[in-house]
C-alpha cells in the first residue's frame, strides 16, 4: 500500500485504541421472594444531598409497605472508596439494599 | 459500582438509584463489570438542592428513562430473578486489531472522526512509516506493555503497548524526538480525559534537559498555542488518554457537564528553570537537576490571576484570590519570574517551601462557609465525620472560626513565563505524580 500519495490511493494505518480488560461475568445475588417482613438498608453515598433523597424513600416504605423495615446507613467515607465494613454489616443484618443516588 | 459489589460479592440483592443524566454511563459500567442485569432505576437530574417535597415527588414519580414508576422498579429489582439473557450480549474475549482496514486518506479521516478517536480537530493518519519513525526514538520494544489507564475509579483499566502510544503521538502531530516524554505521560496511568461531572482537565509541567533538547517553551506564551512541542505533546496526552482507556464519549464515558477548554491541548509547558529564583519542581520532588521529568496535575478548572505583588496589600490580595478558589481544589501558583522575585522581595520567601507555608497559613475561611460548599460536603465531610485528620479537627471549629482551606502538601509553586510583565495566576488542581522521561528514552 502507498503511504498516502494522493486522494485515491488506499493507505494502511494503525488502530489507536487500547486493549480492553477481559470481562469476567459476575453472579447476581438470589432475589427475594417478597419484601414482606424484610429489612432493607438504604445506603447513602453522601453525594449531592443523597441522604435527603433516601429519607423520602424511607418515608415511602413507611407509608406504602410498612411491613418492610428500612435502615438508613451512610457510607464510611466518600463515595469513591470501597466500604467493606458497611457491606459486611448489611450482609449480616439485612435482606436487601438500595443505594442512591448514584453518580 | 458499589451496588455491583454488594450484589455479586456479598450476596445482598441490591438496587441502585441514579439520576437520568447517567443512563449511558450506567449501561457502560455494568457491562464492563460483567453484570449486565444489575438492577437500577432513575430519577430526574438533579437531586442536589431539591426540597424534601420535590424529592418525594421523584420517589412517587416515574423513571425518566423507562417511564415506569421508580418504586416499582426498585421492588422488582429486589425480587425479580435474574434471567441470564443479557449476559450473552457481552463479548468476553476481545482484542483490538493492530490495523484499520485500508482506505483512502479522506475516508480514513472520516472513520477516525466518526469512531471518536480524535479531539474533533484534524489528525495525522498513523501510517506504519510514521509510527516506525516514532518508535525509533525509544529503546523500548513496540509490543512492550507501556501502562494501564481508565477514565475514573468506577471504570476498569485498559492496557496499552508502546506502539499504541506511538500511534496516538503520530495522530497528534508530535515529532519523534518528543516520544520518550509522551511515553512517560502514558506510563503514568493518569488520564488527561478523566470522567467527572466537574469537567476537569490536566496540566503537564516538564523539567530538566529534555525541555531544551526538544525546544519546549517556558517563556513568553508558554501556556498558549505558540510552540510545537508544548502543543503537540499536550494534544498527544489527551488523544492517548481517550483512546487507550477505552474512550471519552459524552454521556457514556465522559460526564463533564460543561466541558473544559483546557482539555483541548492539555495545559502543557516547561518550567522556566533558568529564570526561576527557586529550586525547580522536579528537584522538589526527589529528582536531580539533570533528570528529565514530567509532572502531572489533574482537576484543572478554577483559575485566579492578577498582576504583580503589591507592597501595601499583597497579603490581602492573595487571601482574596485564595478565598475565591474552589475550596476543594488546592492552589498551584504559576508565577512569571518577575512575580516570583517579587514574592521574595515582599514576603522574604527565599524558597518555594516558605511561600507554600505562608499560603497554607493564610488560605482561611469561616468554618461554616467551608463545610457548606457542595464539593466539601461530597468529598471532605464524609472523611471528617469518620475521624480522618486534619478534617476531623476542622469539623470541631465553630461556624465563625477561621479554618485552613488546604493542606500544605497540596499547595505547589511553578515558575513559567517570559517576563513581559509580572502576571501570575493560581490554578486550582491536584498534583498527581512526577515521572522520569529518561526511563523511556
Amino acid at each position: 500500500m502507498a503511504d498516502g500519495i494522493n486522494g485515491t490511493d488506499k493507505i494502511s494505518v494503525l488502530n489507536p485504541v487500547g486493549f480492553p480488560p477481559k470481562i469476567t461475568p459476575k453472579p447476581m445475588a438470589p432475589r427475594l421472594e417478597s419484601l414482606d417482613g424484610k429489612t432493607l438498608y438504604l445506603v447513602d453515598p453522601r453525594f449531592d444531598d443523597s441522604g435527603l433523597f433516601l429519607r423520602q424513600v424511607q418515608d415511602w416504605f413507611a407509608d406504602y409497605m410498612p411491613s418492610v423495615t428500612t435502615k438508613l446507613v451512610e457510607m464510611s467515607s466518600v463515595y469513591t472508596k470501597d466500604d467493606p465494613k458497611t457491606w459486611e454489616m448489611i450482609k449480616a443484618n439485612g435482606d436487601g439494599a438500595i443505594i442512591g443516588v448514584g453518580h | 459500582m458499589h451496588a455491583i459489589a454488594l450484589d455479586s460479592k456479598y450476596g445482598v440483592p441490591t438496587v441502585a438509584i441514579h439520576t437520568n443524566a447517567f443512563d449511558k454511563a450506567v449501561q457502560s459500567v455494568i457491562r464492563m463489570h460483567g453484570m449486565p442485569e444489575a438492577r437500577y432505576t432513575f430519577v430526574p437530574q438533579p437531586v442536589m438542592g431539591k426540597t424534601a417535597e420535590q424529592l418525594r415527588a421523584y420517589v412517587e414519580g416515574k423513571s425518566p428513562i423507562s417511564g415506569r414508576p421508580v418504586m416499582q422498579e426498585v421492588i422488582e429489582g429486589l425480587t425479580r430473578p435474574a434471567e441470564g439473557d443479557r449476559i450473552k450480549e457481552i463479548k468476553f474475549e476481545r482484542s483490538t486489531p493492530r490495523m484499520v482496514d485500508s482506505d483512502t486518506d479522506e475516508n480514513l479521516h472520516h472513520l477516525f472522526l466518526e469512531n471518536n478517536w480524535t479531539d474533533k480537530l484534524p489528525i495525522v493518519l498513523p501510517t506504519e512509516k510514521k509510527v516506525r519513525e516514532m518508535l525509533a526514538r525509544t529503546s523500548r520494544k513496540p509490543d512492550e506493555v507501556a501502562g494501564h489507564m481508565r477514565s475514573n475509579q468506577f471504570r476498569q483499566y485498559w492496557e496499552f503497548t508502546v506502539e499504541k502510544v506511538a500511534v496516538n503521538a503520530v495522530m497528534a502531530g508530535a515529532r519523534p524526538e518528543y516520544f520518550p516524554l509522551i511515553l512517560a505521560l502514558a506510563s503514568s496511568g493518569v488520564s488527561a480525559r478523566g470522567s467527572t461531572t466537574s469537567s476537569m482537565a490536566a496540566m503537564v509541567v516538564v523539567n530538566g534537559p529534555i525541555r531544551n533538547e526538544i525546544g519546549m517553551n517556558s517563556g513568553t506564551g508558554a501556556m498558549a498555542p505558540y510552540n510545537h512541542a508544548n502543543a503537540t505533546i499536550g494534544r498527544a496526552y489527551g488523544l492517548l488518554s481517550q483512546n487507550l482507556q477505552g474512550g471519552s464519549l459524552p454521556g457514556d464515558s465522559y460526564m463533564g457537564s460543561q466541558g473544559n477548554g483546557y482539555a483541548y491541548g492539555t495545559v502543557t509547558f516547561a518550567e522556566n528553570e533558568e529564570r526561576s529564583p527557586w529550586q525547580s519542581f522536579h528537584v522538589q520532588h526527589g529528582f536531580k537537576p539533570a533528570d528529565s521529568t514530567v509532572s502531572i496535575f489533574t482537576g484543572c478548572r478554577s483559575t485566579a490571576f492578577t498582576l504583580g505583588v503589591r507592597e501595601k496589600f499583597w497579603r490581602e490580595h492573595v487571601r482574596n484570590m485564595l478565598r475565591g478558589m474552589d475550596a476543594h481544589s488546592a492552589p498551584t501558583f504559576l508565577l512569571d519570574p518577575i512575580a516570583a522575585r517579587q514574592y521574595i522581595d515582599r514576603g522574604g520567601f527565599d524558597s518555594k517551601e516558605k511561600m507554600i507555608e505562608w499560603v497554607y497559613e493564610n488560605a482561611l475561611m469561616p468554618a461554616g462557609e467551608y463545610w457548606d460548599y457542595q464539593l466539601i460536603q461530597n468529598y471532605i465531610y464524609p472523611r471528617a465525620t469518620f475521624g480522618e485528620e486534619p478534617y476531623a479537627s476542622k469539623l470541631k471549629a465553630a461556624p465563625d472560626e477561621m479554618i485552613k482551606m488546604f493542606k500544605p502538601d497540596e499547595i505547589h509553586v511553578v515558575v513559567v513565563g517570559g517576563e513581559t510583565n509580572g502576571y501570575w495566576r493560581i490554578m486550582g488542581c491536584n498534583y498527581q505524580k512526577t515521572v522520569s522521561v529518561d526511563e523511556w528514552r
